[in-house]
C-alpha cells in the first residue's frame, strides 16, 4: 500500500494535443463502448506522456485526472483512486529522467545497492523520492522489475538497464546527462537472457517444427 | 535433460528474427485453420491429455480449465484474458515469450480463444514492460495485414482480435480477479469466488485467465501431439517449461527444461555452478519468492517439478529460482520479501494489510536481532494468522517465505539475537520500538 500526497502546485487545466488524440481514439476501439472505463489507465499513460512532451517532466496532473474522467464519463474519484493505486503513474513532478532502480531480493543479491549508491552520488540525490538539484533526475526505489536474470536492473523512463554495476550505472547518468541515449538491455557479453559468454541451448540457430514432427 | 529438438521456444534469446517472417520460418502460422478445423471439443480433449499445467504457478490443469467455460454462449460474450504480469520475484520467463516469442502467443491465442468460444482475447502485460508490449504490438499489427487474425482469422472463418492492456506497477494484478478488475478500469483489488471467471469474469461475461506461457506452448502441443509432451517430463508432471535462475550462480539465465530435472543438475548446467562452487551454496529459493526457500541438503536430490517440491513443503511456483550462496544474509533476504509484500498488498483484506505491515516490521527486528528468542515463534504464529484468512493468496504468499525460513534457519534467527543481546550488554528484554509498537497500518 502507498500513501499519496497531490501537490498543491497544480496546473488549472489540461487539453489533450493531436498526438495524444489519435493514441485515444486507438485505446478506446479496444474496449467495448459500453465498457469504456477500461480506458482508464491507457488514458492515464497518454496524459504523462504527453505531460513529459509538454514539460519534461512525465506526470499526471489533477486537471489531466479530470479531463480523462469526463472523457470517460467516470466519476472524478474513480480516476483519482486509480492513478494512486498503480506506482507508475506519478501524482507529483518528476525529473526529466525517471531513474528507478529494483532493489527486491534477486537484484539486491547482484549488487543493486552499489546501482542505488551509484545513482545517488552521480545524481547529488540524498534518498529515495527525490529530484535532483537541476531536476533532471529523479530516483525512485521499484520492486521486481522481472529482469532477475538480467540482475541488477536499472530501468530510465522505459528502458531497463541490465546487469549493471556502479561503475556502469555512473557511466550511464554521464552519457544521459550529455543527452545521450545509450542503447537499452544487458551491459555486459550476452545476448538478450541467455548466459554470459554464449548460449548453452538452441545451437542450430533455426529451428522448425514442423521438420521436427 | 531437454534437447534442442523438443524446445518449444526456439527464439527465447532473440537470436532470430522475432517478426512474423522469422516466426513463420521456426513454424508458427503453419496451416492455423486445419488445427482450428479439429473442432473445439476436440482441442480441448487434446489439451487435457497433454497433462499441460498451468505456468503461472498454481499448476491447475490448463485443458480442464478451458473445460469449464460454457459450451454454447447464453447471449454473452466469452473472453480469454492472458495474464502477462510477471510480477513474481525472481521470475522473468514470461518477458522473453512478449519479446522473442509474440506470434507463438498470438497464434495460440487464436486456438485457445477458439476452444473456448471467445472473439477476443485481452492480455494485461505489466507496465514495466514497455519495450516488449511495443514488440508484442507490432506482431499484432503484423498478423492483422497478414489475415492472421481479425475477420476469418486465418481463412479458419473464425473472427478473432487480440488487444494488449499495460498495467502499471501493481503486483497484485497478477492475481486472475485483481486482473479482471484493473482491466475493466478499476484500482487492483481482487474478487471474492465464486463467481469464478469461467461464469462471470470480464465484464460479467464467462472467460478464462491463463499465463502467458500457458497460452504460448499451445500452438506446438496441438502441432506435435498430446503423447509427445507427456513424454517429456514425469508423470503429472509433464512436458517442459521456461525457467529462470538468478543470484548466485555464475550465469544467470533463462531458458526451457524438460520437467523432472534434478534441480542440482540445472544449477550446474544453466546457471554454470554456484558462486564459489557447489559447497558454496545456502539455499534456493525455487520458484519465485512466494514458494518456501529450500536449505543446501534438500538442493541435494529434489527434483524440480510440482509435486516433487510439493513434498519438500515448498513448490515449483514461476519455475524460476533464486540460488544464494553462503555469503548471503538469508534473514536479510527474506525480510526484502516482507517489505515486499507489505508494499504490494492491495489493502482489501485486514490479515494481509495489517499482517504483511507487522511481518515486515518483525523481521526487519529479526534482521538486527533485536528481538526476543521467543519472538520467533510469535512470528510464526502471526503468519499463520495471516496465511488461508484473506480473499487472495497475497497474504499466503507474504507469509510462507517467513514460514520457510523459520522450519529451515531456526538457529540463525537464534544466533542473530544472542549476538545482538551480548554486544548491546546484557540478557534483559530488548527495547521496543521508541515509537512503542505500531498498532495500524502507515
Amino acid at each position: 500500500m502507498n500513501t499519496h500526497r497531490t501537490p498543491q502546485e497544480q496546473p488549472d487545466s489540461f487539453a489533450f494535443d493531436s498526438a495524444s488524440e489519435a493514441e485515444i481514439v486507438t485505446v478506446l476501439a479496444k474496449y467495448p463502448e459500453e465498457r469504456k472505463a477500461s480506458a482508464v489507465m491507457p488514458l492515464l499513460y497518454i496524459a504523462q506522456r504527453q505531460m513529459g512532451r509538454e514539460t519534461g517532466s512525465a506526470w499526471v496532473p489533477v486537471a489531466a485526472m479530470d479531463e480523462i474522467a469526463r472523457r470517460l464519463e467516470m466519476a472524478a474519484i474513480r480516476v483519482y483512486e486509480v492513478a494512486s493505486f498503480y506506482t507508475m503513474f506519478n501524482t507529483k513532478p518528476v525529473g526529466r529522467y525517471h531513474l528507478q532502480v529494483c532493489t527486491t531480493t534477486p537484484c539486491w543479491l547482484r549488487g543493486s545497492d552499489d546501482v542505488v549508491a551509484a545513482c545517488k552520488r552521480a545524481t547529488g540525490i540524498a534518498g529515495f523520492g527525490e529530484t535532483s538539484a537541476d531536476g533532471q533526475f529523479t530516483l525512485t526505489q521499484v520492486e521486481c522489475l522481472g529482469a532477475c536474470s538480467n540482475a541488477p536492473i536499472l530501468q530510465v523512463d522505459d528502458d531497463f538497464y541490465e546487469d549493471m554495476d556502479g561503475p556502469r550505472t555512473v557511466a550511464l547518468i554521464d552519457a544521459l546527462r550529455k543527452g545521450e541515449r545509450p542503447p537499452a538491455g544487458p551491459t555486459i557479453n550476452r545476448c538478450g537472457s541467455a548466459p554470459e559468454g554464449g548460449r548453452k541451448t538452441l545451437m542450430d540457430s533455426v529451428h522448425s517444427i514442423s521438420e521436427n514432427k | 535433460m531437454l534437447q534442442d529438438k523438443d524446445r518449444i521456444f526456439t527464439n527465447l534469446y532473440g537470436q532470430d528474427d522475432w517478426r512474423l517472417e522469422g516466426a513463420r520460418k521456426r513454424g508458427d502460422w503453419q496451416n492455423t485453420a486445419e488445427i482450428l478445423a479439429k473442432g473445439r471439443d476436440a482441442i480441448v480433449a487434446e489439451m487435457k491429455a497433454s497433462g499441460l499445467r498451468g505456468r503461472g504457478g498454481a499448476g491447475f490443469p490448463t485443458g480442464l480449465k478451458w473445460s469449464f467455460m460454457p459450451k454454447k454462449s447464453d447471449g454473452r460474450p466469452h473472453y480469454l484474458v492472458i495474464n502477462g504480469d510477471e510480477s513474481e520475484p525472481g521470475t522473468c520467463k514470461d518477458r522473453e515469450v512478449l519479446r522473442h516469442e509474440p506470434h507463438k502467443l498470438i497464434e495460440s491465442a487464436l486456438i485457445a480463444s477458439f476452444a473456448m468460444g471467445a472473439h477476443a482475447a485481452y492480455i494485461y502485460v505489466r507496465g514495466e514492460f514497455f519495450n516488449e508490449a511495443v514488440h508484442l504490438q507490432t506482431a499484432v499489427d503484423e498478423a492483422y495485414a497478414a489475415g492472421l487474425i481479425g475477420k476469418n482469422a486465418s481463412g479458419s472463418g473464425w473472427d478473432f482480435d487480440f488487444f494488449i492492456h499495460r498495467g502499471a506497477g501493481a503486483y497484485i494484478c497478477g492475481e486472475e480477479t485483481a486482473l479482471l478488475e484493473s482491466l475493466e478500469g478499476k484500482k487492483g483489488q481482487p474478487r471474492m469466488k465464486p463467481p469464478f471467471p469461467a461464469g462471470a469474469g470480464l465484464y460479467g461475461c464467462p472467460t478464462t485467465v491463463n499465463n502467458v506461457e500457458s497460452i504460448a506452448v499451445t500452438s506446438t502441443i496441438l502441432r506435435r501431439g498430446a503423447a509427445w509432451f507427456v513424454g517429456l517430463g514425469r508423470p503429472n508432471n509433464a512436458g517442459s517449461k521456461l525457467m529462470a535462475i538468478s543470484g548466485h550462480v555464475n550465469t544467470p539465465c533463462v531458458f526451457e527444461e524438460e520437467l523432472g530435472v534434478p534441480l542440482k543438475e540445472i544449477i550446474e548446467k544453466h546457471g554454470g555452478g554456484v558462486r564459489g562452487g557447489w559447497d558454496n551454496l545456502l539455499a534456493v529459493i525455487p520458484g519465485g519468492c512466494s514458494v518456501p526457500v529450500l536449505p543446501k541438503s534438500v538442493c541435494e536430490t529434489v527434483l524440480m517439478d510440482y509435486d516433487s517440491l510439493r513434498a519438500e513443503r515448498s513448490g515449483l511456483g514461476t519455475g524460476c529460482m533464486i540460488v544464494m550462496d553462503k555469503s548471503t544474509d538469508i534473514i536479510e533476504a527474506i525480510a526484502r520479501f516482507s517489505r515486499f509484500f507489505k508494499h504490494e498488498s492491495c489493502g482489501q483484506c485486514t490479515p494481509c494489510r495489517e499482517g504483511t505491515g507487522w511481518m515486515m516490521r518483525m523481521m526487519d527486528r529479526m534482521v538486527q536481532g533485536r528481538a526476543e528468542l521467543d519472538e520467533i515463534d510469535l512470528l510464526e504464529q502471526v503468519t499463520r494468522q495471516v496465511e488461508g484468512h484473506t480473499i487472495c493468496a497475497l497474504g499466503d504468499a507474504a507469509a510462507w517465505p517467513i514460514q520457510g525460513l523459520i522450519r529451515h534457519f531456526r538457529p540463525e534467527m537464534e544466533e542473530r539475537i544472542r549476538q545482538y543481546k551480548a554486544a548491546h550488554g546484557g540478557t534483559g528484554l530488548v527495547q521496543v520500538p521508541a515509537s512503542g509498537v505500531p498498532v495500524a497500518a502507515e
